[in-house]
């Protein structure tokens, strides 16, 4: 897609980012650049870092080293003259804002409904009007195929189901970048597809997107880029043909043995 | 398809009397005697209370709506509320405090709650009854510099202040720590999802953690609104007239200890009663949403949900 043109600049840009929990070395230095309207599937081993780096891009985890850019804006810091000094607690809820995150275990609000989950973020922390908010809820859920369970509870609903709505409230807020971490692996076989078409439709419309899975067909089909990750590492990118089809890599070339 | 399966597998008896849905319960002929000889002795001691003289029914039926007894019980229902909201404003502000990456907040909660529960709540209102001779002038001021503003301490510190000071703090560190708990059972992945989606910690504490929270803070908070309500028997030592303080000023006067005493203990028991049915329905709705309680949305979709309930079965 766009990667190759040189005048857009990256929506996100990582440098040398490092994390460490205590001594255990995390993240040993990535870089990645990520391009408006790109979809990058990340693979790699369990414990590899995968979910920490993911996690490092919206600040849930603060990084020991490195920078983080997304849209412009280095996430967590602003520099000041030349100092770079921390962001309160209230600025970096704002630079998030507009970074939608599905999780392995969905954490839909278990004490709203479909429609409540949906709307709370773009009414509550981007003042948007409430019929508003609901109209677009509506059709975000048609878009995921779950118009008739607007008035459900989360627990009232399969897991396939939950992890479809996650994704519509994360769309809500009108994310210039969304996060997906493994967010098939908590679904029983049988579910794991309806949640990949709808993700294969949010690819194809263009949405800016990184995803960490285990799911090699998705990122054969759906990724511009598969990332290779192997302790706290990138070993290899590259198109999808290239890396699923030819790796380079030992460790590579190792990991997916296992999918053959 | 079950029908099918029963008549293949029941290697004896038919399958219409293997159904578990015509079975009978037999009947337990020891269960109705434990029943019966329990209430014999029931029946037995309530007869022996209700004929005893010393008891004095007639008085406490006398007293029972006495416009002083009358003007304790509302004295003691209102120090229980204000002490209460108090108590819990104060413990959730404790509770986040506690829970804060703030080194300077989490260590005053945690002195605060040490202190509070850590002596006896009559020594506190003691304490406080007796602020003046311990500080006879309260004043503002900046630590080791001027005086802002100041009072006598003997004209802000009444019984009344003193009771509702002392039962809202020691409150207060009770109610932190059932706040603190209830906060901790709530799954991290909400907080994070909150604060993942641009949420403030404020705003996802309010919307997010505190309504998931409350379903375990509920049935220790009803505990404490009824020990409240027999704490405010306490600040009758600091001749506050409440409850107890009212029939005591009675016997004191008639010498009818006992009916007078009998008096408070079936109020007391009479506003713990209408507690206990009030805690049953906040309980049940902060459990909706919850499929074990088999409790549906909105009744403005009833279709869709009973729909999503056999779905999910
Ligand atoms: N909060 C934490 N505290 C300490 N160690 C952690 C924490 N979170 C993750 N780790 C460690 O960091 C390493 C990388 O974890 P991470 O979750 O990023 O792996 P992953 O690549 O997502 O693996 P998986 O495929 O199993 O999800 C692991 O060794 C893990 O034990
Ligand atoms: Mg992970």
């Amino acid at each position: 897609m766009t990667a190759m043109n040189a005048t857009t600049e990256p929506l996100v840009k990582a440098r040398n980012v490092h994390k460490a929990y205590e001594s255990l070395e995390v993240l040993k230095g990535i870089d990645l650049d990520v391009m408006p309207g790109e979809v990058v599937v990340i693979l790699g081993p369990s414990g590899s870092g995968k979910s920490t780096f993911l996690r490092c891009i919206n600040h849930l985890e603060a990084i020991g080293r490195g920078s983080i850019m997304v849209g412009g804006e280095q996430i967590g810091y602003r520099l000041k003259g030349d100092r770079l000094v921390k962001l309160s607690a209230n600025a970096i809820a704002r630079q998030r804002s507009r970074i939608g995150m599905v999780f392995q275990q969905f954490n839909l609000y278990p004490h709203m409904t479909v429609l409540q989950n949906i709307i709370e973020a773009p009414v509550g922390v981007h003042g948007e009007n409430r019929a508003a908010a609901i109209e677009n809820a509506e059709r975000l859920l048609a878009r995921v195929g779950l118009s008739d369970k607007v008035h459900s509870y989360p627990r009232q609903l399969s897991g396939g189901q939950q992890q479809r709505v996650a994704i519509a409230r994360a769309l809500a807020i009108r994310p210039q970048l969304m996060l997906f971490d493994e967010p098939t692996s908590a679904l029983d076989p049988e579910l794991v597809g309806e949640v990949l078409n709808t993700m294969r439709d949010l690819a194809e419309q263009g949405l800016t997107m990184i995803v960490v899975t285990h799911e090699i067909s998705f990122a054969r089909e759906a990724a511009d880029r598969v990332v290779f990750m192997d302790d706290g590492h990138i070993v290899e990118q590259g198109k999808p043909d290239d890396v699923l089809g030819n790796p380079q890599h030992p460790r590579t070339k190792a990991f997916l043995a296992r999918f053959l | 398809m079950s029908t099918q399966h029963t008549t293949d597998v029941s290697p004896s008896g038919d399958a219409s009397v293997r159904d578990v849905a015509n079975a009978h319960t037999p009947f337990r002929y020891d269960r109705l005697i434990l029943w019966l000889a329990v209430g014999a002795v029931v029946a037995n001691f309530a007869w022996i209370v209700a004929n005893n003289e010393n008891f004095g029914w007639p008085v406490v039926r006398q007293y029972f709506f006495d416009p002083t007894v009358m003007q304790g019980l509302y004295v003691s229902l209102g120090l229980t509320v204000v002490a209460m909201v108090l108590g819990i404003a104060l413990g959730l502000v404790l509770a986040v405090a506690r829970m804060s990456t703030d080194r300077l907040a989490s260590t005053l909660s945690a002195w605060f709650v040490w202190f509070f529960r850590g002596t006896p709540l009559l020594v506190q209102l003691i304490f406080w009854y007796n602020m003046s001779t311990l500080f006879p002038v309260l004043s503002i001021s900046i630590p080791f510099g001027p005086t802002l503003a100041s009072w006598e301490t003997n004209s802000v510190i009444t019984p009344m202040t003193a009771a509702i000071a002392g039962l809202a703090l020691n409150e207060a560190a009770y109610m932190a720590e059932i706040i603190r708990g209830g906060l901790l059972s709530v799954d991290r992945g909400q907080g994070e999802t909150a604060e993942a989606f641009g949420m403030t910690r404020a705003r996802s504490l309010w919307r997010v953690i505190i309504p998931q929270a409350m379903r375990s803070i509920v049935p220790p908070t009803g505990n404490q609104l009824i020990s409240m309500i027999k704490a405010t028997s306490l600040v009758s030592v600091i001749a506050m007239a409440d409850l107890l303080y009212s029939v005591q000023s009675i016997y004191n006067r008639t010498f009818e200890i006992i009916p007078m005493l009998m008096v408070a203990v079936i109020w007391y028991l009479l506003i713990t009663s209408i507690l206990n049915v009030g805690q049953g329905y906040i309980e049940r709705y902060y459990s909706r949403g919850d499929r074990r309680t088999g409790n549906d949305g909105p009744a403005e979709k009833p279709a869709a949900t009973a729909l999503a309930e056999e779905a999910s079965h």
